[in-house]
């Protein structure tokens, strides 16, 4: 186990972050989870688009590609294609990635790349001021929808299991240590995994608090099969009572990398085959 | 008594599934193998099946790389091709084919009847149809028999003994047939064979490119389907098993191109392919490609806009697309290739600079280059060395350390003991978010003084005929090199001279005295004489005349001869 400080920016780093956000608790959770899991910052890349939550990577120190708003996951499937050795995760908020990156979203779990995607859910558009996001409650009133959110919301752990996603899971911010072992498990997992984290936004989002989270929320028990699919989508599906925890888990689907490439050597490893060229302009005729 | 003598124009027309291509790959191999020079180029409609298509060989007795208007000889194949191709037939066009399938009403319908299906049944199975028809034409032309035999045995080994010999029937049958033509109608074809053609290799827009930017050691490709540019990642799939290149046939434009830049993050060697329109949804990601200062290589196949405008067509109207395209300012280069060796070269050199520079290039071609066939010496096929940028990181690394040239070393994530961050935001040489004006402006320069390393390294156009002493220059760019070059020759005047460019943007200092106190004519694909306009914009000189042309279709010889007499 590596020491969680290795992965601490220096002392009087500016954070953009409000005071009580629950991106915090997020950033510390990476942390421990990457140090218990032995993975030394060189070795990891975490790629994020835009936002609040996307600001992540710039807050310990780990390899990290921060681009565009929703653009998170297709470098990421990418990196991990060309160097398979590096641990990916892909993190950004619920309107990157189940909004502006919805497309993606959808592809790269049927594509099943080994990586993580860690979404910070707050239910709510932060960095913008407080307008809805795809996983807004219906009816939360808005400074764009003034008598409340009319469209559905977006349900990212049953749209994962319909796409057949090989790890979805729930975590909440309120319990560090549960959701650092999510997070674990996560990374651990061979193929795409979901974490959906809740996390209060404190200045914005006045009705999915703390305490809403906390009355909602239960862990799944020891006797929750997450091979299970079709009880999965059910516990997915129930929006008055939300199950945390590794709700869905399937092993030895092949990943995206594997597929696509020989091998795991690093692409800028690879040399150059000029006799392959060669060989193929004399099949010109 | 009709003489053709060193140049025919030989046409095929039909529907798309009626064998066209087929006809035109065998006709092509077996005229190049004979010692001709051919030039193939086509048009065709958005369609699967049906409508009407035809592809023009041109076969010389000197090399020539453009299309021309005239049909010499058109084999039709049903109905539609004499009212499709009718601005094109003229009282010289020998039209040949089946005259019941051929002509829609019997009167005024001069054709010399061919019966192809006939031929075809009494071989057992309509599908010779084509083969007869290579035959056909052989005969006319008087190619030699012995010759199509070979190529007809080889390109039909792997489909077994009776195929080779029903194949070889049927080209025999309409070689005879073809023969007996040329006597009735007294038609007399006189092309010298070269030796050298004969050794040379045939060769199409897109497989000059793919080969181009296997030279540069690519090794990822995302990209979304998009007509012309879909040939280039097909093109790549086909090899990638043998050069060990990742395809990724993205969900969308905008997923490709940021695959593309995450992959060369990460170490790889990307491009993307598209056209215009897929390209429009990129333009997010060339954006970033500026900032992050990672390298990407967008190839786009031009095609009539706006929107899904003239999806199977030609155009060079995207140019000040890529020229702007993305938000903010940062450094690019352009390449426009004219001919398969500049197609080679210049996908090569747009790695290079890529790479070298970390910024996007792109590479502009078109539906009429990227389709049409010629023979070039293999040798022509001019390898660049490729060369490898990464650095090793140390533990103090800097992804955007501030340097004179603007170049910044490239490290990759797990390489070294550095770490590797990249960020969208303005940012700091450590790539942490930033919104220090002074760091702003460091950053800001430091990207752009780029320009001035892209700018020394710009490739020369090619000069054709004698610049200096002309007083008037014909400055093409893409796909429009053939066309000038072969209108010149048959103008053969002195004080008439071309240049052109395949390199666009950028464009070398040098060259701007070639053009000052000359009459400038700049020919174009397009409407608003976009490349005139960049001549101006970075050289500063006047452009007298435009050229230009936006109906989907490529100048022909004789519309560029005419305007240029017009003169």
């Amino acid at each position: 186990m590596l020491d969680k400080k290795i992965y601490d920016m220096p002392r009087g780093t500016d954070m953009a972050w409000c005071p009580g956000c629950g991106n915090f608790p997020i950033l510390n959770i990476v942390k421990m989870a990457l140090a218990e899991l032995d993975i030394k910052p060189q070795d990891a890349v975490i790629c994020s688009g835009i936002g609040q939550a996307a600001k992540t990577p710039h807050y310990l120190r780990v390899n990290y590609f921060n681009g565009l708003h929703g653009r998170a996951l297709p470098p990421a499937i990418a990196i991990k294609v060309a160097n398979p050795r590096l641990t990916v995760i892909a993190e950004s908020g619920d309107g990157d990635t189940y909004g502006e990156g919805g497309n993606h979203f959808i592809h790269t779990i049927r594509r099943n790349p080994d990586i993580t995607n860690i979404v910070h859910d707050n239910m709510i558009y932060g960095l913008t001021k407080g307008q809805a996001s795809p996983t807004s409650e219906k009816g939360l009133k808005n400074p764009i929808q003034r008598d409340g959110v009319i469209v559905d919301q977006f349900n990212p752990l049953a749209v994962a299991l319909s796409l057949d996603a090989t790890f979805v899971a729930r975590a909440f911010t309120g319990d560090i240590l549960q959701s650092k072992e999510i997070i674990k498990a996560a990374i651990l997992h061979k193929g795409y995994a979901l974490v959906d984290v809740f996390q209060p936004c404190v200045v914005y989002n006045k009705q999915n608090t703390y305490q809403w989270f906390k009355d909602k929320g239960y862990y799944v028990d020891a006797s929750h099969d997450k091979t299970d699919k079709m009880k999965a989508l059910v516990l997915a599906f129930d929006l008055e009572r939300l199950a945390l925890g590794v709700i869905y888990q399937r092993e030895g689907k092949p990943t995206y990398e594997t597929l696509v490439r020989e091998g795991s050597t690093p692409l800028y490893e690879k040399g150059f085959d000029t006799g392959a060229l060669e060989k193929l302009i004399g099949t010109y005729k | 008594m009709r003489r053709y003598s060193g140049d025919i124009s030989l046409v095929l027309g039909g529907a798309a599934g009626m064998g066209v291509q087929t006809v035109e790959a065998l006709l092509v191999q077996v005229l190049k193998r004979e010692g001709y020079h051919v030039f193939a180029s086509k048009e065709y409609m958005s369609r699967i099946r049906g409508g009407s298509n035809s592809t023009e060989i041109r076969v010389t007795d000197k090399k020539k790389g453009a299309f021309v208007k005239r049909i010499d000889f058109l084999f039709a194949m049903d109905k539609d091709v004499i009212p499709h191709l009718e601005g094109r037939i003229s009282k010289e066009t020998i039209v040949l084919g089946e005259r019941e399938k051929i002509c829609a009403t019997a009167k005024e319908c001069h054709v010399i009847d061919i019966p192809f299906t006939r031929f075809a049944n009494e071989l057992g199975n309509p599908l010779y149809t084509s083969t007869v028809a290579v035959g056909a034409a052989l005969g006319i032309l008087r190619a030699d028999e012995g010759f199509f035999e070979q190529y007809l045995r080889e390109h039909f080994a792997r489909k077994g003994e009776e195929v080779v010999k029903k194949n070889i029937e049927a080209a025999k049958k309409g070689y005879v047939f073809g023969k007996h033509i040329a006597y009735h109608e007294g038609i007399e074809v006189r092309l010298a064979k070269s030796k050298a053609v004969e050794n040379e290799i045939l060769i199409d827009g897109t497989e000059a490119l793919g080969l181009g930017v296997l030279a540069a050691g690519c090794n990822y490709i995302s990209s979304y389907p998009m007509s012309p540019g879909t040939g280039l990642l097909t093109f790549l799939a086909d090899h990638s098993k043998g050069f060990g290149v990742v395809i990724d046939q993205a969900e969308d434009e905008i997923a490709a191109i940021n695959q593309g830049l995450g992959a060369w993050y990460a170490g790889a060697r990307a491009i993307v392919t598209t056209s215009g329109g897929g390209f429009d949804l990129m333009v997010e990601g060339v954006s970033l490609s500026g900032i992050i200062e990672t390298p990407m290589v967008v190839h786009i196949g031009q095609r009539p806009g706006p929107a899904t405008g003239l999806p199977t067509r030609t155009e060079q109207a995207d140019l000040n697309l890529v020229l702007y395209a993305g938000h903010g300012e940062f450094p690019r280069a352009v390449f426009a290739p004219g001919t398969p060796e500049e197609a080679f070269l210049v996908s090569q050199q747009a790695f290079f600079i890529a790479n070298k520079y970390q910024t996007p290039v792109f590479i502009l071609t078109d539906q009429y280059f990227l389709d049409s066939v010629r023979s070039i010496p293999k040798d022509r096929l001019q390898k660049i060395k490729s060369e490898n940028f990464i650095i090793e990181t140390r533990t103090d690394y800097k992804r955007y350390s501030i340097t004179e040239s603007g170049v910044s070393p490239r490290g990759v994530p797990g390489y070294g003991q550095g770490l590797v961050g990249i960020d969208s935001d303005e940012h700091d040489e450590e790539a942490h978010i930033t919104e220090s004006a002074e760091m702003r402006v460091a950053m800001h320069e430091k990207r752009l003084r780029k320009m001035k390393g892209i700018r020394a390294k710009s490739l020369l156009p090619t000069e054709i005929g004698d610049v200096s002493h002309a007083d008037t220059i014909i400055v093409s760019w893409g796909s429009n090199r053939g066309v000038v070059e072969e209108a010149l020759e048959i103008l053969k005047q002195d004080n008439l001279a071309g240049l052109h460019f395949h390199q666009v943007y950028p464009l070398p200092e040098r060259t701007k005295k070639l053009l000052t106190k000359k009459k400038i004519v700049v020919l174009e694909n397009n409407f608003g004489g976009q490349f005139a306009n960049l001549l101006k914009l970075e050289y500063g000189i006047k452009v007298a005349d435009n050229i230009l042309k936006y109906d989907g279709d490529p100048f022909s010889v004789e519309e560029v001869v005419a305007k240029l007499r017009q003169m």
